[in-house]
């Protein structure tokens, strides 16, 4: 689970780890009260789950009600990068002396969690330079460790002991949420020497959640999403008109590869999981009939037990139900092809036996259709 | 590190055959558990005994004993491959006590284990010398002799090539193409498609390089972490000089969303499927386009190492 900074920063506060005053709000009314407890001038900062928002305005300095009647509800209907903005945390500004980096990221090739710091932060984390890596296993930092850190980055009195107390704090929150990555970028070092985390990222381990119910809040996913997650399926919908439904992760993403290799354009991408019966399918169908978008489906099926006529009476029966009245493009590998493809005769389901010539087809049909 | 070919394979017998290594099955009373050890004792595998708590005195199929714990299990059958089946959640206490009990190569077949679960039983497989091949994976095999995992029978054929592949599908797809194309595989095994695995491709590039019958191998990689670009870097710095052939699925995946697979997500450059594609490039590794282009790439290299 992706954390929105606001939600990373109520960690942080749990955890002990100093923020900026900020208050969080998805409506305007609600934020003019916030503005007048905050007091002016504060940053107004879009709330979404993708880096990259400052440079795209979604971080935007205010300092009086005029700036704030106009900026609120400009960067509320932001998109950036695709994501819509979720909400906006208006903050307190910092003065501050310089911008350090750090996180405690999991290292998946060496299967350890890595502290990563350098004294030059606020930086995404690919041009962060300088950085001093330390290996601590399952996650946990000797306060040693965190001294040397601290002296490695340049850090000293005042400083160097916020910075190890805030990196113990890190490690803890770390190790309690079963997080991913905790990263605070930049902390604030400020005139009397103190830090304070001016931005916060934090990504947990989804299949932790049901350790975790108190994270549940944070949970943000579409009704469509929830679905499919109920069925076993995995959805992640995309910006184009094709939807690709397989079974396996790496079977779907292939397929959405070759797709897009082929000029079509994904709409999502719907992994039904291992097996592949008249249900799942059916169920699959029933998830694409809600996505107004969707003009064709590319269906790439590899079952080595299973009958692909199980998968054709699925779509006959969403057809005859009149769940879909949209054109099938199917790729089934699987026994009893023949007869399948005998039973879609007259629908509009065409079967083929390579997926490229499937994706030849929906392209075509698509572009047809235009 | 254990020697997963000696694991997999036990003693020859008089005729030059190897001798069926007995494996347990965890969790083999519940529906996939049983489900799939009725398929691998259709394919030949020495399912020896099971384990389901409370149920130990039963037996499966009429056949096969089933045990309350692991330790007695191995006790009788003297086995040292467990397969486990049971819930994410129960994992860890699972692969613990099969650890305990002497196991030596533990496949994990279930998906959303935790992470922290999946570190801590490395800790343990560490101390013990054991390998563990998972979690979220189809499972290892060796065409004609056995068959410990979830895989489908059918794409697979006896051979000379090592298959490895962090996705099960596209793992039986891509072997499917091989056989048709007549490349039968030595040995198959899914990395799994989880942020970290028991078995990274590293691991498994250097447990099945050493056979004197390896001819070629195939790598099965996916958007998400560095293993790719690791493995790349070995085969070069180790002068590994057999034919390699790989695939990458996710050139398209959109950044920081995770398709499907808990470890395939980009974020920023790292995961991406050109950082990977690249350094494959860069070790003289040719990466297929698709899945069906894989068994020609294959060809070409192998007329290429007998000049």
């Amino acid at each position: 689970m992706r954390l929105l900074e606001y939600q990373a920063k109520e960690l942080f506060s749990e955890f002990g780890i100093k923020t900026p005053r900020g208050i969080s709000s998805n409506d305007v009314e609600a934020a003019r009260k916030h503005a007048q407890e905050l007091g002016f001038p504060f940053v107004i900062k879009a709330q979404v789950p993708v880096g990259g928002r400052g440079k795209a305005g979604g971080i935007q300095k205010c300092h009086n009600q005029d700036e704030f009647e106009l900026k609120y509800p400009q960067i509320l209907g932001m998109s950036i990068k695709g994501e819509k903005t979720r909400a906006i945390l208006l903050e307190k500004m910092a003065e501050y002396e310089k911008e350090i980096y750090l996180s405690l990221f999991l290292n998946r090739s060496k299967r350890c969690y890595t502290i990563i710091a350098s004294a030059e932060g606020g930086v995404e984390i690919e041009s962060v330079k300088n950085q001093v890596i330390r290996e601590v296993g399952l996650g946990d930092v000797d306060p040693k460790v965190a001294e040397d850190v601290a002296k490695q980055i340049g850090l000293e009195g005042r400083s160097a002991e916020d910075f190890v107390d805030m990196l113990q704090r890190l490690s803890k929150l770390t190790i309690e949420k079963e997080a991913e990555l905790a990263e605070i970028n930049p902390v604030a070092l400020l005139k009397d020497g103190s830090l304070l985390a001016l931005d916060g990222k934090v990504i947990t381990d989804d299949n932790s959640n049901f350790r975790h119910p108190e994270m549940a809040k944070y949970q943000e996913k579409t009704e469509l999403e929830e679905r499919a997650e109920k069925s076993g399926f995995t959805l992640v919908e995309l910006d184009g008109n094709i939807a690709v439904v397989g079974n396996g992760a790496g079977l779907v993403m292939s397929t959405l590869d070759m797709l897009a290799d082929n000029g079509g354009k994904p709409a999502c991408f719907l992994d039904v999981g291992g097996g592949a019966t008249t249900e799942s399918v059916y169920e699959a169908l029933t998830l694409i009939s809600k996505m107004k978008k969707v003009k064709a489906i590319l269906v790439n099926l590899y079952g080595g037990i299973v009958k692909t006529t199980t998968v054709a009476s699925a779509f006959i029966k969403a057809y005859d139900d009149k769940l879909i009245d949209l054109p099938v493009y199917a790729r089934l590998m699987g026994s009893e092809s023949e007869k399948s493809k005998e039973m879609l005769k007259g629908t509009k389901t065409k079967m083929f036996d390579s997926v490229e010539d499937a994706i030849n087809g929906v392209v075509m049909e698509v572009s047809k259709r235009g | 590190m254990a020697d997963i070919y000696e694991i997999l394979r036990g003693r020859k017998d008089q005729s030059g055959n190897y001798e069926k290594v007995p494996v347990i099955v965890q969790g083999i009373t519940g529906t996939f558990g049983s489900l799939h050890a009725k398929s691998m004792m259709d394919y030949g595998t020495n399912i020896a005994a099971g384990v389901t708590p409370g149920k130990g005195g039963q037996k499966f199929e009429d056949k096969v004993p089933i045990y309350n714990t692991v330790k007695e299990a191995v006790d009788a059958t003297g086995s040292k491959i467990s397969i486990v089946f049971v819930p994410a959640k129960f994992f860890l206490d699972a692969a613990k006590e099969a650890l305990e009990a002497g196991i030596k190569l533990l496949v994990a077949i279930p998906e959303h284990v935790p992470i922290r679960d999946t570190m801590q039983i490395l800790g343990v497989a560490q101390q013990k010398d054991a390998i563990i091949i998972g979690p979220n994976t189809p499972g290892v095999m060796i065409p004609g002799l056995t068959k410990i995992g979830i895989m489908p029978a059918s794409p697979f054929k006896p051979g000379n090539i090592a298959v490895l592949s962090k996705s099960g599908t596209l793992l039986y797809e891509i072997s499917n193409t091989l056989t048709k194309a007549g490349y039968g595989q030595l040995i198959t095994i899914g990395i799994g498609g989880d942020p970290v695995n028991g078995t990274r491709l590293i691991d498994a590039f250097d447990m099945v390089k050493g056979d004197p019958t390896l001819e070629g191998m195939v790598i099965v990689g996916e958007i998400g972490g560095d293993s790719e670009e690791i493995l790349a870097q070995h085969i070069i710095d180790t002068n590994f000089k057999k034919p390699i052939v790989a695939y990458i699925a996710g050139r398209r995946a959109p950044k920081e969303k995770r398709m499907g697979h808990a470890g395939a997500i980009v974020m920023g450059n790292y995961g991406s499927a050109e950082s990977k594609i690249s350094m494959f490039n860069k070790a003289n590794i040719p990466v297929a386009k698709r899945p069906n282009e894989v068994a020609m790439l294959l060809a070409g290299k192998l007329e290429k190492s007998k000049d």
